[in-house]
């Protein structure tokens, strides 16, 4: 029978339908400027909590909903000046190691959140933030590297006692080792080749010498790109914690460049100082017992006191590698290399010191906004520079250490805790900022809105022109663009994890305006059926079926466009393009699939004489000439 | 069968001809000469947008940046006319390292000093900057994304329709590309990513209507035993001129919409595709059309192949 969908179509409709209603929900629910209070090593407590609490009301900014989430406190506000203004206070009440977020938290109902709807992403450009694109120097990474490998080759040929009439780093990538002859060249290579296995050795003569070529091979070079990308993201990752800011991005972007976005960020410059701050390890001896108190601090590690003698027996640049494992009885512990250099001077100290503890301190630059008065009487913002001593490590020396050396008697957290620490106290290799963008608050507010505005009305726009022009179908095919609309946000907001940006939401109103474009085929290729003296059914049958083949040709070819653009676009092309896909799939099945339900709903196997299709009345035969 | 309409397009093909290849000549001549105002992504450097608290008098604020040194300050209205955006480019003394952190300090800078010397209320909405080496890059990726787009979509045609054709719907991509290009360059509209990806959006658009109409020609040529090929190019596109019509109506709808509401950030790409979706309305209807008549399209060449044993021209 024409016309008439299989109850499994109508139900599947109805689902994806019901769906998209559920999911897109949760994007009515606005967020509530909030407070998201964390601490540097500890969870928050509610003895925290009442400080907060007590410091709002002193400060007579109305606050609700405060609570305890996972380790952290959660506190609501009225408005994003509320927000502003009670970060100062809850700043000023609390101590330095806490930190104080500005947060949005959610609003939907908990019905909601257990199925998995959420709110939609907002990028950058409709909440305000800071974008930063960072380029590590790779070519510093492999030099370090290789520098590395040489003082480490010259130890080896010293130890050997090969001579050899030079070694030099002549590029990043080649060290070039000279001997006066093949023999002991052929000894040379004997004692490195195995010590070196990322080298590719070669031997070449030139003026009389027996050169050794070694080279990094294409492999290692990029696994130490790899390598270096992901220990910088995840030292920035740190600190960017340490910003405070409630979903931060850190993402790589291509094989040598990291993306930070920072939403709600006020002050861009504070937050690139903290992410390019300078931290620092310091290897110290605890100060003997009796020593003058000029020349030990003091350090609370763990509930103890412990006296760390002044003397820096090694600087934490040494430090080419660390890493969290398992020792041979299966005990938590943290491997940590040293370069070359500084295993030689580790080793000199303690080969002198077996016995006494070795302590690791983290010396960090760090900055606080304090608000001073000024010359002129004013209260102002002032951001002051210190530097944070902590004492992350207090171990007893068992031998002489060399190179490669652990530290064990750690629990596995304390060993993560340890070895991240101590990775975050220095870049794996220099990085620049080589993109950014500040998009302020009301920039941010002024862009959603206006986005919205458009929808609304382009939307508003086609739904009475489709009524007009096609009157019953066209009412169908404005409910379709309805839930059409809904799919693409119930989508975005709990399918694909992607961002919306304004892009993003011009494509929206775009697809709106193209999504009508396969009904406009349908239902003119109907017309044309019925002006041809086609019987209203087999016209319905007849126009969605011829049409389906045009519609899907255009929209394939609008699809193709939008994945270019999503291969070459970064940022908001990409995100135009993620919508624009999105778009192009579900228009294709509101408006055929859907309309069509509609359709057969309301004409389907009923006898008509007529359609509500506007157009020309069909006369019966016009001159037909076959020409 | 036929509707009733009956507009003879192809009989003024030459007349059509005639404008289409007047503008593109324009367009082309302007681009060699004013060639295009590329935007910061594509210039590197660094953009300023601040906001008054009463209208901005663009000449005073140019005067009050000359005379602090910014001498290559390009100052433009955003939006309302109390927003303006500072372009500045890069600053070749600057090391690398340290040019975005000075972006930052410019935008406050000058924020500052426009306050100081206005006297006026002024907000920092935003800053941007765009290093040269990044700059550089999303050039080359925009060009050669609007290369592979072309290549894939010449691929794609030639294969679902016949060669004539995929001749006649680049020919058509082609023309709405440069002439879009060729006023951008006329009227100096800012040429940065959005335009870009919006060219590439009335790439697809433009295409839409151009196999639509493809289309209908297609069928016809199979479906109607007499008359010429020209009689058949202009039955079809009288047919599918409604849907043409009305599908560039929507769509402009929607996109004047957006250039009314959508605020200046969006201001390039709404108006890129607007003229695109116009021009490529008119290529769809005279410019593939002509192609593929210039290039002598028969019944022959659509038919779809005889089984084997049939030698002759395959007429069913």
């Amino acid at each position: 029978m024409l016309n008439k969908y299989p109850a499994w179509k109508n139900l599947l409709i109805l689902v994806v339908v019901v769906l998209g209603f559920v999911y897109s929900v949760p994007n009515l629910y606005p967020d509530d400027p909030a407070l998201q209070v964390s601490h540097e090593s500890e969870p928050v407590t509610d003895v925290d909590l009442a400080v907060i609490t007590t410091a709002l009301d002193a400060a007579q900014v109305d606050y609700f909903g405060e609570q305890l989430i996972d380790e952290s406190a959660l506190v609501r506000l009225n408005s994003l000046e509320d927000q502003l203004r009670a970060k100062t206070v809850v700043e000023d009440a609390l101590t330095e190691q806490h930190i104080v977020a500005l947060n949005l938290a959610p609003t939907t109902p908990e019905l909601l959140r257990r199925i998995g709807a959420g709110k939609m992403n907002l990028g950058l450009d409709l909440q305000g933030g800071v974008h930063f694109l960072m380029e590590v120097d790779m070519e510093a990474a492999i030099e370090r590297r290789m520098e590395d490998n040489l003082s480490n080759i010259r130890n080896v040929l010293r130890s050997a006692r090969i001579r050899s009439n030079g070694l030099s780093l002549v590029s990043n990538t080649h060290i070039e080792l000279r001997f006066a002859d093949g023999d002991i060249r052929s000894q040379a290579r004997g004692e490195l080749r195995d010590l070196f296995p990322e080298l590719l050795f070669q031997n070449r003569e030139e003026r009389g010498e027996s050169i050794l070529d070694l080279r990094l091979t294409e492999e290692t070079i990029l696994q130490v790109q790899t390598d270096t990308l992901q220990a910088n993201r995840i030292t920035l990752l740190n600190r960017v914690d340490a910003l405070g800011v409630a979903e931060p991005t850190v993402q790589q972007q291509g094989s040598n460049r990291i993306v930070v976005e920072l939403p709600g960020v006020q002050d861009p410059a504070q937050a690139i100082r903290i992410l390019q701050r300078i931290a620092t390890l310091q290897f110290h001896l605890e100060a003997a017992p009796g020593a003058s108190p000029l020349n030990y601090e003091s350090y609370d590690y763990q509930g103890i006191l412990v006296n760390v003698d002044n003397d820096v027996i090694l600087q934490g640049d040494r430090v080419s590698n660390v890493r969290a494992a398992l020792d041979e009885n299966g005990l938590p512990q943290v491997s940590i290399n040293l370069d070359a250099q500084g295993g030689q001077q580790i080793n000199r100290v303690t080969r002198d010191n077996v016995g006494r503890n070795m302590d690791i301190l983290l010396v960090e630059t760090k900055s606080r906004t304090n608000t001073v008065r000024n010359d002129a009487g004013e209260m102002e913002d002032e951001i002051e520079f210190y530097e944070d001593r902590t004492l992350i490590s207090h171990a007893t020396i068992q031998t002489a250490l060399g190179r490669q050396f652990r530290i064990t008697g750690l629990s596995q957290r304390e060993a993560n805790d340890l070895s991240l620490l101590i990775r975050s106290g220095s870049l794996a290799a220099p990085m620049t900022i080589v993109e950014q963008s500040v998009i302020g608050p009301t920039m941010g507010r002024e862009n959603l809105v206006q986005g919205i505005n458009a929808v609304q009305i382009a939307s508003v726009l086609i739904i009475i022109f489709m009524l007009a022009y096609y009157r019953l179908f066209g009412l169908t095919a404005n409910l379709a663009l309805i839930m059409n609309i809904l799919l693409i946000f119930a989508i975005m907001s709990s399918v694909i994890p992607a961002t919306l940006t304004l892009p993003g939401i011009f494509g929206i109103v775009l697809t709106v305006g193209m999504a009508v474009d396969a009904n406009v085929l349908i239902f003119t290729r109907i017309r044309e059926e019925l002006a041809n003296g086609i019987p209203p059914q087999q016209a319905i049958d007849a126009g969605y079926n011829r049409a389906f083949t045009t519609i899907l040709d255009a929209n394939l070819t609008t699809f193709l466009v939008a994945v270019v653009l999503f291969t070459i676009g970064t940022g908001p092309i990409k995100g135009f393009s993620v919508t624009l896909m999105i778009g192009i799939m579900t228009s294709m099945f509101t408006a055929i699939m859907g309309t069509r339900a509609l359709i057969n709903i309301i004409y389907g196997g009923k006898s008509v004489k007529t359609l509500s299709i506007g157009g020309p009345k069909a006369s019966g035969s016009t001159t037909a000439s076959d020409v | 069968m036929l509707i009733d309409r009956k507009i003879d397009f192809m009989g003024k093909r030459k007349a059509a001809a005639i404008i289409s290849v007047a503008l593109i000549l324009v367009s082309l001549v302007s681009l060699l000469i004013n060639s295009l105002q590329f935007g910061l992504d594509f210039t590197s450097g660094t953009s300023v947008r601040l906001e008054f608290a009463d209208s901005v008098n663009i000449n005073e604020v140019n005067g009050i940046l000359q005379d602090n040194g910014y001498d290559d300050a390009v100052v433009v209205t955003f939006g309302s006319d109390r927003e303006i955006r500072i372009v500045l480019s890069v600053d070749e003394e600057v090391a690398e390292a340290e040019q975005s952190a000075q972006a930052l300090q410019t935008g406050e800078q000058l924020a500052e000093l426009l306050r100081q010397a206005t006297g006026a209320e002024i907000v920092l909405l935003g800053s941007d900057y765009v290093s040269a080496k990044v700059g550089e890059e999303l050039a080359e990726q925009g060009g050669l994304g609007m290369l592979v787009a072309l290549g894939i979509i010449m691929i794609y045609i030639a294969v679902r329709f016949q060669f004539k054709f995929s001749v006649g719907a680049v020919a058509a991509l082609a023309h709405d590309v440069i002439i879009v290009l060729g006023i951008f360059s006329v009227f100096h509209l800012e040429f940065d990513l959005t335009v870009l990806a919006a060219l590439l959006a009335v790439v697809g658009y433009s295409l839409n209507d151009t196999i639509v109409v493809s289309d209908r020609i297609r069928e016809n040529f199979r479906r109607l035993r007499k008359g010429s090929p020209l009689d058949i190019v202009n039955i079809s596109l009288n047919q599918t001129l409604s849907r043409t019509l009305i599908t560039s109506f929507t769509t402009l709808l929607v996109l004047i919409t957006m250039l009314i509401v959508g605020g200046e950030s969006i201001r390039g790409f709404a108006m890129a595709l607007t003229i695109g979706v116009v021009v490529g309305t008119y290529s769809s209807i005279y410019v593939s059309s002509t192609t593929i008549l210039y290039m002598n399209v028969t019944r022959e060449d659509l038919m779809v192949p005889v089984k084997e044993g049939a030698e002759t021209d395959g007429l069913p």
